[in-house]
């Protein structure tokens, strides 16, 4: 039974490693932490983690699919050096400039700790100072020698940023890979109000693989369940000094919800509107460009399937110190088994007409 | 765990009471006398012989941090470095504020929203703040005061083979060698004056005053030294390496050690057959370089652990060199014992 809290949740699932395309161990913990709150899990081929929770009623049952990736960006090892340092590359977009000084974890035959350190002080040109570190000036230090190194590392291994979750004020909290395990939350926060709630569909919630890589996973796993509604819920700019007010959604002022080419409009329209009923608080987050989250791939999949796109309010994404507020994902949970619960046969066939 | 206990604590240049007091409780028992100065030093005196010498051993309890500047409305906090910081350390760092270990973070300006070109550029100081996850303005004056000290949210671990990471190994590392020598139970036939210095970072402030009031005979001081044994640094210019032993000073940009203090450090070690090394560096300084000009001038000399990215929010040490920084010391006292002071 899932008795983890939500903050206990987060906690636990961004405290897992799961770069992409080595998602394997978060969803075990995914799957381990939701038990009790759904019918049947199964993963595919790519490894998204797939719990299915049945509806009631005369079958065949309207099919909603609620997607939020579980990969995280990271580094992978490219090179070791004589002096036991790593050279390594970024997976998924990676700002350089938040590197030097960051503490790591180097996925090896065990886990080891690392820093990444950069080239000295005294050795660095007059005006460096000025400038940015390079790729090139960065490594991980392990602590080991180059021999020692090689034992228990090898080329292509993974790391992760090692930061431990921060319990800020209130109900802000901040670590890494917020981005998406927030939406992964929002997923347990909407089973965990469907527990005590009758609905028709049969709800599919998906932690999709491979997205920060470009989606890979959300388009097998739309593929597999066919379903007659997706939603994809992820992140989006939280606002922040630094970042356009026009750009970003407020903090702990409720989820955003997507108005894109890459959403249904008839899902909008019936999520913000239900949001309104209920007086849940959301945010309208236009966007003219379809790409960026599982959204886009959930609507591509086969003949085309309507969707719809939720976005948890999240500061400085893609460093080490993401953070969200617990509250934004309570609501986003709420809303969506709010949206499931009135999901019917007639809602979801109008969805074709435009 | 006495490395996880001095590197965890809280302790910026002129804020430096939490570490003080740490360090209090640890050497008490083993001291004549323990008390502080007017500028926050930590004085731990091991009496010896009356007629013997005074011999003064220093080690910095302070360590480069962040100060509250501003509060916005918002109620992000803009800050400044005390002591010396590479801004680009900072971005995507988590970090403690004031003595109540309010928990920050240090964000940045999501990729995706940058322009090609802006990753060239380090962030600008003058652009970075702290979010602790309050409301506003208010909520934030109730957690933070300007002028509060921030530190690294960083934790002590082993790392590698016989390694260690932490915040603050500079000049922590050189606390612990201090109190190491301090609660052996041995007595020295002559005085030990144990200096835990305050605002070294900031200009050797508090070792000047203490050496001032304490008048010792000679000096020496524990400090972690830049190592650089790294990619990106030729082995000429690596200054110390990790595993090698302590690092000898021969001058640095603050002083010319005493070679006369300097040889019986040698002399000692090669007779224990205790592995040291030269910083090779000669930039850079100390407080010794304020020790040996207090007065008519005071005999001084450092002796260091490498340690690397000091300055940083986290360093790593090598702990075989920390036992043998201990080791050495332990026999240049002895050597005073038997031969006296080396002038």
């Amino acid at each position: 039974m899932a008795t983890l809290g939500l903050a206990e949740f987060l906690s636990s699932i961004i405290s897992e490693s799961g770069v992409s395309g080595h998602e394997g161990k978060v969803a075990a913990l995914v799957e381990k932490h939701m038990s009790g709150l759904f019918d049947e899990a199964r993963t595919d081929a790519l490894g998204n983690l797939i719990v299915l929770k049945r509806g009631t009623g005369r079958t065949p049952h309207p099919r909603v699919m609620l997607a939020a990736h579980m990969d995280e960006i990271g580094l992978m090892v490219t090179k070791i050096e004589d002096q036991g340092c790593l050279r390594v590359t970024q997976v998924g977009g990676i700002d350089r400039r938040i590197l030097p000084g960051l503490e790591v974890i180097v996925h090896g035959r065990r886990d080891l700790p690392g820093v990444i350190g950069a080239k000295p002080p005294h050795v660095q040109e007059p005006g460096e100072r000025e400038k940015s570190m390079k790729w090139e000036d960065l490594y991980v230090d392990v602590g080991l020698t180059a021999d020692e190194a090689r034992e228990l590392i090898r080329i292509g291994d993974i790391a992760t940023f090692a930061q431990t979750p921060i319990k800020l004020q209130g109900k802000f909290m901040a670590g890494k890979t917020m981005d998406d395990r927030a939406g992964v939350a929002v997923l347990f926060e909407c089973l965990r109000v469907l527990r005590d709630m009758r609905h028709q569909a049969d709800v599919y919630c998906v932690a999709t693989v491979q997205e920060e890589v470009g989606l890979r996973g959300a388009i097998t796993s739309t593929y597999g369940i066919v379903p007659d509604v997706g939603i994809a819920i992820d992140v989006g700019f939280g606002d922040q000094s630094s970042v356009p007010e026009y750009q970003s959604i407020s903090m702990d002022n409720g989820p955003g919800i997507a108005f894109s080419p890459a959403v249904h409009q008839g899902i909008f329209e019936r999520l913000t509107s239900i949001a309104s009923e209920l007086e849940i608080p959301y945010q309208v987050d236009p966007s003219p460009y379809p790409g960026g989250t599982d959204a886009y791939a959930i609507q591509m999949a086969r003949g085309g399937i309507p969707t719809g796109l939720v976005s948890i309010p999240l500061r400085y994404m893609h460093t080490a110190v993401e953070t969200v507020c617990l509250a934004d994902i309570e609501r986003a949970g709420r809303l969506l088994a709010e949206f499931i619960v009135r999901l019917d046969k007639k809602f979801v066939e109008g969805l074709k007409c435009f | 765990m006495l490395l996880k206990t001095l590197t965890e604590a809280f302790g910026v240049p002129g804020q430096e009471q939490e570490i003080a007091n740490v360090i209090r409780e640890l050497v008490s028992p083993y001291c004549d006398s323990v008390e502080t100065d007017a500028l926050g030093n930590l004085i731990a005196i091991k009496n010896g012989n009356e007629k013997g010498p005074k011999v003064m051993l220093t080690a910095h309890m302070d360590e480069v941090g962040l100060m509250v500047m501003f509060i916005e409305k918002s109620g992000t906090l803009r800050f400044k470095p005390i002591g010396g910081i590479d801004p680009r350390v900072l971005v995507s760092k988590s970090v403690y504020i004031g003595k109540n270990r309010v928990p920050g973070v240090i964000g940045a300006k999501p990729i995706h929203l940058q322009k090609w070109e802006e990753a060239d550029k380090p962030f600008d100081i003058d652009g970075l703040f702290i979010d602790i996850g309050a409301k506003d303005k208010e909520e934030a004056e109730k957690l933070v005061k300007l002028g509060d000290g921030i530190i690294f949210a960083t934790k002590y671990e082993d790392i590698g083979n016989n390694r260690a990471k932490a915040k603050a190994f500079d000049d922590r590392i050189g606390c612990a060698v201090l109190i190491r020598l301090l609660t052996m139970e041995k007595r020295w036939d002559f005085t030990i004056q144990g200096v835990f210095t305050a605002q070294e970072e900031i200009g050797g402030r508090g070792a000047q005053v203490a050496s001032y009031r304490l008048e010792p005979d000679m000096a020496i001081g524990f400090e972690g030294t830049t190592a650089s044994d790294v990619p990106g640094s030729k082995e000429h210019l690596y200054s110390t390496s990790l595993g090698k032993g302590p690092a000898l000073t021969h001058a640095d940009a603050s002083i010319v050690a005493d070679p006369r203090i300097v040889k019986r450090l040698m002399e000692v070690a090669e007779a224990k057959g205790i592995p040291y090394q030269w910083r090779e560096l000669t930039t850079g300084g100390t407080d010794a370089g304020r020790i040996h000009l207090v007065r008519e001038g005071i005999p001084a000399a450092v002796v260091s652990v490498p340690t690397r990215y000091i300055h940083s929010p986290v360093s790593i040490i090598d702990k075989t060199d920390y036992e043998n920084a201990v080791n050495l010391m332990a026999a240049f006292l002895d050597s005073i014992e038997e031969r006296g002071l080396p002038f």
